[in-house]
């Protein structure tokens, strides 16, 4: 196992060492310590790795991540795991403002809460918070899923397109074009999965709601004009 | 973007170190704001004193003799620790105002960047941990303490665009954001009696809490009801004689975290400044919610 200690060693030399790595590598196992808060720790990586960080890290934290599974022992500044295109991504405290966005793909788990705008413009990416997401949340989300087991600030889905939210507690307010909808089979289903994969077997299926897109906002149609 | 850090302290037993934890904390907040820096340390008051922080381009010409020349005009004992470009005039609290004004009358180019009878302000042009150490921050005392680091957007980088800002007795505000509605305001300001040092958003933000609570708020009621009246982006930090108080904006998107223990509150615009701290890892540490306000006395 590599151990980085980041009171040692710089991020940038951090990162270009995680740069190196890449299919069939043979550090597999990542421990960095002493993260303090640092901006952009473990961003960028595309490897089958598993990196875990011991303590709260700050903005942009494994941004951009293909393939690795990261894991944050603490909480998370603005921007953790945005654009992250595949692969697993734990916080196991509290995420700031504007977590996943953007992403494309892979798993973001957040034990704690996220703050505001968790989710925004999602194209694909799967979100997990087993605590409350701020304002905001999932706002013009693409593609994917948004699973919460607390509750939803204002404005959850504003703007949205495809993607499928979950929650589980109340949602303080819709945004434009999102509507509560119904659960299907199909939907249980996928739910289901994504609370599997996430690691929560103490929460139903069967507890959650789901929102979505009304759809209405697509094209512009002048009786919808208040809407926008 | 700007930096803010903020540390109230609970427990007196920590109140020695006051200085010097604000001061990492302020250091670590430099790149969030390398134009200029302040900060303001509420202090144990002496009975029956009050305190001016005066700041001139001058120091050496303008605070010699100034001593002297106030305690005759106001007939009464003064004393004047001079800070390299600061200066606290110490004075009796019943002759704040005549201080001012004879602190004026001798030397125009002096500006009090604070009074009260606890706040000191320290505030000049250049990279943060220069500022605080030209200061002495590290080895100053007291119950709590407010700083910024400024990245200047709405007017010039200037010792008086720099934060915090006083407007009223004891009591600071800094700012990271920007307002859109401020020369209005401070049109409105102005006609109900506010005096304006600067053309910084900031300061207008600062003199509307002022107004307020010279109304008859309390810093919390007062802060509440900026949410109706300031439009713009802001995270703000205040400082009253034995409050502290934290609020954003209703879209909050300048950054802000928080801490708690049993011996301190702190603020932070970015969790890196909190790392320090006495047993933040035990600390309950939040992201505070928009629109809410936070508020603690002692």
């Amino acid at each position: 196992m590599r151990k980085i200690d980041l009171a040692k060693t710089t991020l940038r030399e951090l990162n270009e060492d995680l740069h190196r790595q890449s299919e069939g590598a043979n550090e597999t196992d990542w421990e960095i310590v002493n993260s303090q808060g640092f901006h952009a720790v473990a961003v960028g990586v595309d490897a089958p790795i598993n990196i875990n960080i011991r303590g709260s890290v700050g903005y942009y934290c494994a941004g951009m991540n293909k393939q690795a599974s990261i894991t944050v022992h603490g909480s998370a500044g603005p921007g953790v795991a945005e654009n992250m295109m595949s692969g697993n991504i734990r916080i196991t405290g509290d995420a700031s403002q504007y977590a996943g966005a953007t992403g494309h793909g892979g798993l973001l788990v957040i034990e704690g809460n996220a703050a505001s705008r968790c989710g925004v413009s999602m194209k694909g990416i799967d979100i997990v918070v087993r605590g409350n997401i701020g304002h905001l949340s999932a706002f013009m989300a693409q593609s994917g899923h948004l699973v919460v087991l607390g509750d939803a600030g204002d404005a959850l889905g504003d703007s949205i397109y495809e993607a499928k939210l979950f929650v589980r507690g109340t949602v303080k307010s819709l945004g434009a074009d999102c509507i509560e909808k119904e659960m299907r089979p199909e939907h249980l289903k996928t739910l289901d999965q994504l609370l599997a994969k996430a690691g929560i077997t103490d929460v139903k299926s069967s507890e959650f709601k789901r929102y979505g897109s009304a759809r209405k906002l697509y094209n512009f149609n002048i009786d919808n004009a208040d809407a926008y | 973007m700007c930096g803010i850090v903020g540390l109230f302290i609970k427990d007196k037993a920590l109140e020695p170190q006051l200085g010097a934890l604000t001061n990492q904390m302020l250091a670590t907040m430099c790149e969030r704001g390398p134009d200029s820096a302040g900060f303001a340390v509420f202090g144990a008051p002496a009975n029956g004193k009050a305190k001016l922080t005066l700041q001139s381009a001058n120091a050496d010409a303008d605070f010699k003799g100034l001593d002297a020349t106030v305690s005759k005009a106001i007939g009464a004992p003064v004393d004047l620790k001079i800070k390299s470009s600061h200066a606290v005039l110490t004075v009796p609290e019943d002759k704040v105002e005549e201080a001012r004004a004879a602190v004026r009358a001798a030397h125009p180019s002096i500006s009090v960047m604070a009074s009260g009878t606890s706040i000191e302000i320290y505030k000049e042009v250049g990279y943060p941990t220069e500022v605080s150490k030209r200061f002495e921050l590290s080895k100053m005392t007291g119950s709590h303490a407010i700083g910024h680091t400024r990245m200047a957007t709405e007017s010039a980088v200037t010792t008086l665009g720099s934060h915090p800002f006083s407007t009223g007795l004891d009591q600071c505000l800094v700012h990271n954001g920007s307002l859109s509605n401020h020369n209005n305001l401070r049109r409105e300001l102005r006609r109900s009696g506010m005096t304006f040092e600067t053309e910084n958003d900031s300061e207008v933000a600062a003199a509307y809490l002022t107004a307020r609570m010279n109304e008859g708020m309390n810093l919390g009621e007062a802060l509440t009801k900026s949410l109706d009246d300031l439009d713009g982006f802001f995270t703000f930090v205040v400082g009253t004689k034995n409050g502290f108080g934290v609020l954003r904006d209703p879209i909050a998107c300048k950054p802000a975290v928080m801490a708690e223990t049993d011996q301190y509150v702190a603020f932070g615009s970015e969790y890196r400044a909190l790392v320090n701290l006495p047993n933040i890892d035990k600390a309950k540490v939040w992201e505070p919610e928009p629109a809410t306000v936070y508020f603690w006395e002692r």
